[in-house]
């Protein structure tokens, strides 16, 4: 009896020993799959707004995503997800849809946005205005630096956006 | 050491060191399998030797396979197809070994559900079973990201995007899945591993176990009749064959076995040849492009009834749904509540069931490879509603059935 407690006692720490070794390996397995640092610091998108033309969506290219850029016209709706620069209103947000991630089409006749994956659909404004898209397009950070946007970098603008949760 | 005659034959020899008699004679030729069935009870074979054609087209294929995001598509399109002598042979056995092997597996469940083969001890082998199910999935999906086309890039960002579980908003996890903010390089090599070798590993290891799990309760019957395996086996072994209610599977059953894989085969080649393309979708001979998402993306057929599910609503629910659909199958065992093993024909409401749902998820595969719009939506709604119901109402139907 005594015999067989001292080698269960071995056997729990034997199991105790090699847990905490499973465990070092399942955290190392984790750290593997995360982004590499080179991805990480994947920087900054810097893009030129003074060429714009209303009513034309220009897309870029920010972390292997694709960034929407619409210049509005006067007879869109205004929204305070609007980025201002000078006297010009702009959409700017990340061009994936919120459903699942697809690139939605613009239509500049219809002046909206058509998710071809699932039918959702946005405005002008990036709001979802038919389902299965649960919220509106997401505003990457940015920063304006005179005609320009700097996309990446949080400017006061975004950080605005943010603290009145408009940015999703 | 043990005592060693002088083998007479390498036979002899190798049945001295490794007792191959006796695992021949109680893995086959002593393992018992009913006289009353039919071919439906061949798929299993069919399956088997499906993935041995995988395995063995895959492995030519991995010789000039290029896990990288500015080689891959061209790896698979122009080297593997156009330069590689027997290339495209490959490939397209490959492609409609994977196709097909969906199909069999549906034949496979289908016929385990209408049979009831899968309660009174057959749990596990329904189990292992769904498990088989699932990775087969996983595995399809990997290998479907390999070729690096426009499909493969958009159905691995929206498959790994259903990760953030809606409004969990779980972005962290998805691009750990990827290892990038998007499906690229880190995303295309860890896909690939598993693919060729995690996935494929844990294939092997559960087809053990779902054989393994046969072992005890045995093959079902047409009639859902409990036999006295051992009796029956004493009746075979006594030379009295024609009255014994079972057959050896080594080579009775073999023979039987042979004879639909060769129909089947015949069946598989015809499409290897003829009509590859159903299994190449066209849209994937567009390199993968991140700023241009395909028109209209769907999965590959065998996907599609689950898709279906997912669409008609909005992304929460439709996600609770989409999920449930995964793994509601694995509980069919313990949904149905009747004692009976019987074919769906003799067990009155359940019969309606089986081909009520049988109906609803060919509908749902239709449905979800046309474009959600109009009349499909709606017919796309009805069906899922239909398929939650019969969920819902199996334990109820099965409950108060007759015996038979």
């Amino acid at each position: 009896m005594a015999e067989n407690s001292r080698r269960d006692f071995m056997g729990k720490v034997f199991g105790g020993w090699a847990a905490l070794g499973g465990l070092g390996v399942l955290y190392a397995a984790k750290k593997t799959w995360d982004p590499l640092p080179s991805v990480k610091a994947a920087g900054f998108t810097t893009v030129d707004l003074s060429a714009a033309e209303p009513n034309v969506l220009n897309v870029e290219k920010w972390r292997g995503k694709p960034i929407f850029i619409l210049k509005k016209t006067p007879d869109m709706e205004k929204s305070d997800r609007d980025v201002v620069v000078g006297k010009d209103r702009f959409l700017v947000a990340i061009g994936l849809c919120t459903h699942l991630g697809c690139i939605p089409a613009y239509r500049p006749d219809k002046k909206d946005f058509l998710c071809a994956c699932h039918g959702g659909m946005f405005d002008t404004s990036g709001d979802n205005i038919k389902p299965p898209p649960p919220s509106p397009l997401v505003i990457p950070p940015f920063k304006v630096e005179g005609t320009k946007l700097v996309l990446g970098e949080e400017g006061p603008e975004y950080k605005k956006m943010k603290e009145a949760g408009l940015i999703a | 050491m043990a005592q060693f005659e002088k083998a007479n034959s390498l036979h002899e020899w190798l049945d001295q060191r490794l007792a191959i008699d006796t695992l021949e004679r109680v893995l086959a030729k002593e393992y018992w399998i009913p006289k009353n069935i039919n071919f439906l009870w061949a798929m299993g074979m069919v399956l088997a030797f499906t993935f041995g054609i995988l395995l063995v087209s895959g492995i030519f294929l991995l010789m000039y396979y290029q896990p990288n995001v500015n080689l891959a598509f061209d790896s698979v399109n122009y080297t593997i197809m156009r330069e590689v002598e027997f290339g495209w042979l490959w490939r397209h056995v490959h492609a409609v070994a994977a196709s097909v092997v969906f199909l069999i597996i549906y034949i496979h469940m289908f016929t385990g559900i209408y049979y009831g083969s899968y309660k009174k001890g057959r749990e596990m082998i329904w189990i292992s079973g769904m498990l088989l199910f699932v990775t087969f999935s996983a595995e399809a999906f990997s290998g479907y990201m390999l070729p690096w086309g426009q499909m493969s890039y958009w159905a691995g960002m929206v498959i790994t995007n259903l990760f953030s579980i809606g409004s969990l908003e779980l972005n962290g996890l998805v691009e750990w899945i990827r290892g990038d903010y998007v499906p690229g390089q880190a995303f295309l090599d860890r896909f690939f591993m598993l693919h060729v070798l995690l996935l494929p590993l844990a294939i092997l290891g559960l087809i053990g176990l779902h054989f393994g799990a046969l072992r005890i309760p045995h093959v079902n019957n047409q009639d859902g009749e409990e036999i006295d395996f051992e009796a029956e086996a004493a009746k075979y072994k006594a030379g009295n064959k024609k009255e014994a209610k079972v057959i050896a599977f080594k080579p009775d059953f073999l023979s039987k076995d042979m004879f639909v894989l060769s129909v089947f085969l015949i069946f598989f080649f015809y499409l290897v040849f003829w009509h590859y393309s159903f299994a190449m979708d066209p849209i994937n001979f567009d390199p993968a492009d991140p700023m241009k998402t395909p028109p209209h993306i769907y999965p590959e057929w065998y996907f599609l009834w689950s898709y279906e599910i997912l669409r008609p609503f909005p992304k929460d629910p439709g996600l609770v749904a989409f999920g449930i659909a995964q793994v509601i199958f694995f509980l069919i065992p313990f949904l149905d509540r009747s004692p009976n093993v019987a074919p769906a024909s003799r067990r009155g409401k359940f019969n309606i069931w089986f081909w009520v749902m049988l109906v609803d998820v060919i509908v749902l595969t239709v449905m979800g490879k046309l474009p959600p719009e109009g009349i499909f939506s709606t017919i796309g709604l009805v069906a899922t509603v239909v398929f939650f119901a019969l969920w819902i109402s199996l334990p109820f139907i099965t409950k108060n059935e007759k015996a038979v």
